[in-house]
């Protein structure tokens, strides 16, 4: 196997979107279920032990908890769709214009396998990101950021350490609770959890944000403020734009043809806009992050996704149907290939140190 | 090199200005030292040297402050990251690369140098500060001095003409905290650089300084000059000048070095034995014991086979490096964590497990207060932190204000626990803690960031608690505070007791934890400038 390294984040990142995007594309609950499960095979085995590893089983969580929470919205307040009753509340009709929503009423087995299903493809959205997060070294990331966007750059580092910094924190408030002789539990044990523990992430993250400054990131040769702003604005544009078009790429029920020249012609200006204002920033690279075989291949395995996706039949138009779903087996197969970026590509550097202080006698030396 | 002209720096919201009409110029080459209280502005000036103050923490900034001859108002501390080096409080949250080599290269990407200088700076990183074989370890595996040094080596390879430092020792080991100064000392001799460094723990750096700031606080005006000087002035000081104050020397002796060669007398006028008040002995009944404690995490062994009894009344310092197992083992004591073979009882004959008593029922057996003693305040104020701990302890409204009026006199009811100085924050968390009276009262690392007056409250707190039948556990670096307070002693290396006995015979016989006093009158065993007044007064 090859010698430990990262493997380049933009490799990470679009081997995350090929997952998230097919979650998009599917109401299989199967499917859904098997690109989690591929998402967190590869995170276990090349997360980096480094804190911003940490923010994966998190948001795994959190996917959970958006699932309980669709469903539960759903018997409580929801379309009302014909089919096996399960449950019958009292009904109370909203007014027409909130198309036919009400509070309470007939619980379908139907519309509670609608709501299942459109809260885990937003949990399994949610675990890709937390994927890329955990896989992507965020520093390496940042650096393909274009040096004249300061504040944009800033804003993306401090935001990304958030969350795993945020993971550290809860254990040990949570410790220091028990400490006070309280349980985590009710209104004030949530407070007393979630108030040191966001000071304490947005401390460092400040604090990091701070140590970036003074090390000299974003030192601009003689930028003026004008021209600075206006690359910002127009690569805020651009990416806006690239944003919107790719929200239509995934809509199955979107027009595509517009979604793509949006992403393609806003991605063009971002870059444009990017380029510009790189090309007044002097920064140098100590190591290359090279792309090599390890992210061809990471690339390839979302790629074959992509394929598997769009060649199967990943959407049975059945979602709506009570039955145990079928596996189409070429978007399986190729989910599951994407599992080997988790075995073929090199791992980043080992488990765990062993921290130690240095032994007096060294001190002496 | 650096120079203040009439500077002044207020914050939204303050009555007062932090500083005020500083004026001082430090010259190239020096090993300037700056003290002052906790809050008094320290941190402030030191920021204020590459434009932290205010580019990054807001605030207004009056007058001017020049580094070489650049303005910190026209130049951000991006500007100035090739001429000042700036290494926080905290190391670890400094990092922005995560392994060790890429984080020394870091600034030099920002400031553009070509490949093959970072290449050869690295190298000679590496090997200035003992690095090399760190280089590919991911920087959170560090141990908090291997940090420090990391920390350090990844501002100095853009080769800084000024090196700014936050407390670089308040988190070490006495060991990793004399590496880290060497390191410094060798580099203003040998490669010029200026270094500008905050310090509470005076014992280990006042040596080193060419000069010393003295910050009082409250904006009243700043004093610069030499060390013993300055010191004579000032209210903190360490131990060697405390029993130079008490031998009358003059000058004032700045090392242990010094203040041995005018001892001779002193120690010659001296009992053999220090008159100290009634010593606490064995202490009372045994109310913690440990036997065959093992903690393991993952393949690191952090406690192995610790066998322990802590008795009533009695103030026991644990010591050890970083990562020796201090805090594992004063965690199992309070059933945080689960020890992997062993056990941990509380209280009296066969005892209890701390991790079979349920968190409320616990508080009243053992309380601990964290190493960030912060993790244990959450309310918005002072007053409403302490009618909510009254409220849960179901300890009449008051008590915990009363208590917290003894241990820290006054503070401020309506400031938010943040906002506090670090002392008052301890203070506040000791508190909440002693508010069930405790049988068993543990402490982790709590004078990190105290100033001598804190220290000394701390120190006269623990004492009550001591006479009053607790029992008191201290993981330190302190040696001082150990020598002071602690009847017993326990050292731990990789997990095991090496040392185990009265303090007095522990730290005098280890170069390492000896206190500044001790190594001043070795082989007479005094340990604190209390002890030799005490002794002088009783001798005649």
């Amino acid at each position: 196997m090859a010698r430990a390294r990262y493997v380049h984040p933009v490799a990470w990142w679009i081997w995350a979107l090929c997952l998230a995007w097919a979650a998009m594309r599917t109401t299989n609950i199967l499917l859904l279920l098997t690109i989690t499960a591929v998402a967190s095979y590869v995170v276990g085995a090349r997360r980096s032990r480094a804190v911003w590893g940490n923010s994966f089983r998190l948001l795994l969580l959190f996917g959970a908890v958006t699932v309980f929470l669709s469903v539960l919205l759903q018997v409580v307040l929801g379309t009302r769709v014909g089919g096996h009753s399960l449950l019958v509340l009292p009904r109370w009709n909203l007014p027409s214009w909130t198309a036919g929503l009400s509070v309470g009423g007939d619980v379908t087995a139907e519309a509670l396998l609608a709501s299942l299903t459109s809260g885990l493809r937003l949990a399994v959205l949610i675990a890709c990101f937390g994927a890329a997060n955990s896989l992507a070294h965020p520093g390496r990331l940042l650096k393909l950021v274009p040096g004249a966007l300061y504040e944009l750059g800033v804003a993306v580092v401090v935001a990304m350490t958030f969350i795993p910094q945020l993971t550290e924190s809860i254990g040990r408030v949570h410790r220091a609770l028990r400490l006070r002789g309280r349980t985590a539990t009710g209104w004030r044990g949530l407070h007393a959890m979630v108030v040191p523990i966001l000071e304490e992430a947005l401390d460092s993250a400040i604090s990091l944000a701070a140590s970036m400054d003074s090390r000299g990131y974003g030192r601009t040769a003689a930028v003026p403020a004008a021209f600075r702003r206006t690359t910002n604005a127009v690569l805020l544009l651009g990416l806006g734009g690239a944003l919107v078009g790719s929200y239509f790429v995934v809509d199955p029920n979107a027009d595509h043809r517009f979604g793509t020249a949006a992403l393609v012609a806003g991605t063009l200006v971002a870059s444009a806009a990017g380029t510009l204002a790189g090309r007044r920033v002097h920064r140098t690279k100590y190591r290359r992050d090279p792309w090599a075989a390890a992210e061809w291949l990471t690339v390839g395995t979302g790629a074959l996704v992509v394929a598997g996706y769009l060649l199967g039949h990943p959407n049975p138009s059945v979602a709506l149907v009570l039955q145990w779903p079928t596996l189409p087996v070429l978007p399986f197969a190729a989910t599951l290939l994407a599992g080997l970026a988790g075995v073929l590509t090199p791992p980043p550097y080992p488990r765990a140190y062993r921290a130690r202080a240095p032994r007096v006698a060294e001190v002496a030396r | 090199m650096i120079s203040f002209e009439s500077v002044g720096v207020r914050y939204a919201g303050r009555a007062r200005p932090v500083l005020n009409g500083v004026d001082l110029t430090i010259p190239e080459g020096e090993f300037c030292l700056v003290v002052g209280a906790t809050g008094s502005g320290k941190s402030t000036l030191l920021g204020a040297v590459n434009g932290l103050v205010p580019h990054f923490t807001g605030g207004t900034l009056s007058g001017r402050v020049r580094v070489h001859g650049r303005d910190t108002r026209t130049h951000p501390p991006r500007e100035l990251a090739d001429l000042v080096g700036v290494v926080g409080q905290d190391p670890r949250s400094s990092f922005i690369a995560d392994i060790v080599e890429d984080e020394l290269a870091y600034t030099m990407e920002s400031l553009a140098l070509p490949r093959d200088v970072m290449r050869r700076r690295i190298e000679d990183m590496l090997d200035l500060l003992s690095l090399a074989e760190l280089r590919d370890r991911p920087v959170a595996s560090l141990s908090a001095g291997q940090a420090q040094r990391v920390a350090i080596g990844a501002v100095l390879t853009a080769h800084p003409k000024i090196l700014v430092l936050d407390e670089p020792t308040s988190a070490l080991d006495p060991a990793a905290a004399e590496e880290v100064l060497a390191v410094l000392q060798r580099l203003v001799h040998d490669n010029g650089l200026t270094v500008l460094l905050a310090e509470h723990r005076l014992e280990r750096v006042l040596h080193y300084a060419d000069s010393v700031i003295w910050v009082p606080g409250h904006g009243a005006p700043v004093v610069y000059g030499d060390p013993a000087e300055v010191i004579a002035l000032a209210p903190v000081y360490p131990s060697v000048i405390g029993l130079a104050r008490l031998a009358g020397w003059d000058p004032v002796p700045l090392s242990v070095r010094d203040a041995r060669r005018r001892s001779a007398h002193l120690r010659a006028s001296l009992p053999a034995h220090p008159v100290r008040p009634g010593e606490a002995g064995d202490g009372g009944a045994v109310i913690a014991r440990t036997a065959k404690l093992r903690v393991r995490f993952g393949d690191v062994e952090a406690l192995d086979g610790v066998d322990l009894s802590l008795r009533q009344g009695q103030i026991v310092a644990v010591m050890g490096r970083n990562g020796a197992g201090k805090s594992t083992l004063l965690s199992c004591l309070v059933g945080l964590i689960k020890p992997t073979t062993g056990k941990v009882r509380l209280g009296a004959g066969a005892g209890r497990d701390p991790r079979a008593i349920p968190p409320r029922g616990l508080i009243h057996e053992v309380g601990m207060v964290p190493q960030q003693a912060s993790d244990l305040l959450y309310a918005e104020t002072v007053a409403r932190e302490c009618s909510a701990a009254d409220r849960e302890s179901g300890a009449p409204q008051g008590t915990c204000a009363t208590l917290l009026a003894d241990i820290a006199g006054d503070v401020e009811p309506e400031m938010h626990p943040r906002d506090l100085s670090e002392g008052q924050r301890l203070a506040v968390a000791l508190a909440v803690i002693l508010i069930t009276s405790p049988r068993l009262v543990l402490l982790d690392e709590p004078t990190r960031g105290l100033d001598y007056p804190a220290k000394a409250r701390l120190v006269s707190t623990l004492r009550r608690m001591a006479e009053g039948g607790q029992a008191i556990v201290l993981a330190t670096h302190d040696v001082e505070l150990a020598a002071e307070v602690a009847d017993r002693t326990i050292v731990l290396a990789d997990g095991r007791v090496v040392a185990d006995g009265p303090s007095r015979e522990v730290v005098t016989h280890s170069p390492v934890f000896a206190p500044q006093v001790a190594k001043v009158l070795s082989p007479l065993p005094y340990l604190t400038v209390a002890d030799v007044s005490r002794s002088l007064a009783g001798g005649r």
